[in-house]
């Protein structure tokens, strides 16, 4: 456990700095080594992120055909073969370039939606929290109602109010993350707010915002982290449900909820390739994205530490 | 304990009034105008300026909006709730039509999640890091991956492929033929109840977990209590509360994410009026439904705070 990276204690600072990095070595390589070892399965679906983020960041490279324009009307709904990988849909266009822009969509609308979504909820959380009263008690109300409707239909009336694209789905996936980011958060605040760090802060006549910014933001860090990562899944799912009930990112985007979606609506009978493929795109990447937030949160959550 | 249920009753009031106050809201900030959203651009151009006015005011928009929604609460308080705009059905015929397969559907999945997540977790937290427990994270971690409605979708593919077997078509409910009802429902039922499994299977271990390591338990060990009397009176009882309180809040998620899963099997319940609402547009439909959900949803929390109450009587006096 104790592994000592030898370039830092070798410092040129001498012996203070030896003992200190012997408590706490620091580095990014050291981190991730001591992470793998101790998540064996955090470092897989760690490197399982990374493939398929560069997958999705070199879509067009990654990709063999266009996946809306190069449409082959001589090969229609073709079984997998050499030219096709995972066969074309009812279209003939090339069902493994568009899984592979679907990769892209997908995790872009998650990681926009997850950071600003869960960002404002937990500044929102912070402020519930450390200012409390007439104005915690408020939105305590206002977000119990919006929790009262399922995420889902949450999301396609909001789709519905704001017109349908891209952003719009950002934008009503990214609200749906707002009050679960604010619950958690808040929870947070209202434990850490009663350190006696917070208290000498105050007694030393830092304002409000300083000590929510200063010092009770950086505790809120980790619990954060893992809410996120554990959101990154969940929302890739939920925006991949929205495809598939045909109000999500608007056709004819290549999203995996979308390919999913098309033969159901249109009450054909899809053939086995045009459903396979794209759902194991998604459950591939959301098992990534769950067993990663899993061992963050292992990593990060001191009341679990060293016990599992 | 009935001034407990009397309180919770009460405080639930006011939460229904806030959630008709932000459907109307959000019904109301439709971009454009309703007709365009109901008919599309080309066809709100060829309606002439007669059939606007007549469609308008068939929807009650031409009154002030304080009025429109004094309307639409009145419409609630009779349980009109209003009629749909392409069909002769009223909102209410729709629900009391379509709503039983998709209540059949939750419960049946609910019980479904219990029956196999509650054990799994149990012998999962008893037998730490052994196959069982094992098997029951990696079944779990998976579940929690799959999205339901695709699942669903290779579930009717391979029935249909393989044994050219369909589901019966239509509305048949429980009490007109058991049987179709039940080759109808099983379906989606499976779907979410393995889904939910996952999460009470989960929760339920590391609930289990927790307890395990109280003061307590290594009491009641140490007077020499079977493991299994210690897990089963003392343990569980703190244990299931988390689990409780997760089936209340997936009863909500179920209902949400029955929509994709009724679309998935063409099971005609209420989420996939909801979604053909959606494609035609039909404005007091959508409007009602989504009511629906939430008021079932604080019903659900409802309930599950009062059975909370019940289970732990140190909640009903603070």
């Amino acid at each position: 456990m104790a592994q000592v990276n030898p370039a830092t204690t070798t410092g040129a600072e001498g012996e203070v700095l030896v003992q200190e990095e012997v408590r706490a070595p620091q580095g990014w390589w050291w981190v991730i080594i001591h992470f793998s070892q101790r998540n064996p399965m955090g470092a897989v679906s760690g490197v399982m992120i990374i493939v398929i983020v560069a997958i999705a960041v070199l879509a067009p490279w990654v990709a063999t055909h266009h996946p809306t324009q190069e449409a082959d009307f001589r090969a229609l709904r073709e079984e997998p073969s050499a030219a096709h990988w995972m066969g074309t849909d009812d279209i003939g266009r090339d069902l493994y370039s568009r899984v592979i822009h679907g990769a892209r969509i997908s995790l872009f609308v998650a990681l926009v939606a997850v950071v600003v979504g869960d960002f404002l909820g937990a500044a929102w959380g912070v402020a519930a929290g450390y200012i409390g009263g007439r104005f915690d008690i408020y939105s305590q109300r206002f977000l119990e109602l919006m929790m009262s409707f399922p995420t889902l239909i949450l999301a396609m009336i909001l789709v519905l109010a704001m017109g349908a694209g891209v952003w719009t789905v950002i934008v009503a996936i990214g609200i749906t993350r707002i009050p679960i980011a604010v619950r958690v958060i808040r929870s947070v605040t209202l434990s850490v707010k009663e350190y006696a760090y917070v208290d000498a802060a105050q007694a030393i006549g830092a304002s409000s915002s300083r000590v929510m910014i200063k010092h009770i933001a950086p505790q809120c860090v980790a619990p954060w982290l893992v809410l996120a990562t554990a959101h990154l899944g969940s929302v890739i799912i939920l925006e991949a449900s929205l495809g598939f009930l045909g109000v999500g990112v608007p056709l004819p985007t290549a999203t995996w909820g979308n390919m999913l979606g098309g033969p159901v609506a249109a009450g054909l009978i899809p053939r086995w390739w045009m459903v396979i493929f794209p759902g194991l795109a998604i459950t591939v990447t959301v098992l990534a994205f769950n067993l990663f937030g899993d061992s963050i949160r292992d990593a990060l959550d001191p009341k679990l530490r060293g016990r599992t | 304990m009935q001034k407990y249920i009397l309180r919770r009753v009460l405080l639930a009031i006011p939460a229904l009034i806030g959630l008709t106050i932000i459907i109307f809201l959000v019904m109301r900030i439709l971009p454009g105008d309703v007709l365009t959203v109901m008919f599309g651009e080309e066809g709100t151009l060829q309606l002439s300026e007669e059939d606007r006015q007549r469609i308008i005011a068939s929807l009650g928009l031409d009154k002030p909006i304080y009025l429109q929604y004094v309307d639409w609460l009145k419409d609630i308080v009779t349980l009109k709730l209003g009629q749909s705009f392409w069909r002769s059905h009223t909102v209410m015929d729709l629900i009391l039509n379509r709503g039983p397969i998709t209540l059949e559907i939750a419960i049946l999945s609910v019980i479904l999640s219990w029956v196999i997540g509650l054990p799994v977790g149990i012998l999962a937290a008893m037998k730490r890091n052994s196959a069982l427990d094992y098997a029951g994270r990696f079944f779990s971690i998976l579940f929690l991956a799959i999205p339901n409605f695709w699942l669903g979708t290779v579930i009717v593919l391979t029935l249909v492929l393989t044994l050219e077997w369909k589901a019966p078509l239509g509305v048949i409910n429980i009490w007109e033929d058991p049987w179709q009802n039940l080759q109808i429902v099983w379906g989606p039922a499976l779907v979410l109840g393995v889904g939910q499994a996952a999460y009470v299977c989960r929760m339920s271990r590391s609930a289990l977990l927790e307890t395990i390591h109280e003061d307590y338990i290594r009491t009641a060990r140490a007077k020499g209590l079977a493991e299994r009397l210690v897990i089963m009176r003392h343990a569980l009882r703190n244990a299931i509360m988390p689990v409780i309180t997760l089936s209340g809040v997936l009863l909500g998620f179920l209902i949400g994410g029955s929509v994709a899963v009724e679309q998935a099997f063409g099971v005609p319940g209420l989420g996939r009026t909801l979604v053909a609402a959606f494609f035609e547009r039909d404005y007091v439909v959508i409007q009602n439904l989504v009511l629906l959900y939430g008021v079932v949803f604080v019903f659900v929390n409802l309930v599950v705070d009062i059975s909370y109450a019940w289970i732990d009587p140190r909640i009903r006096y603070s």
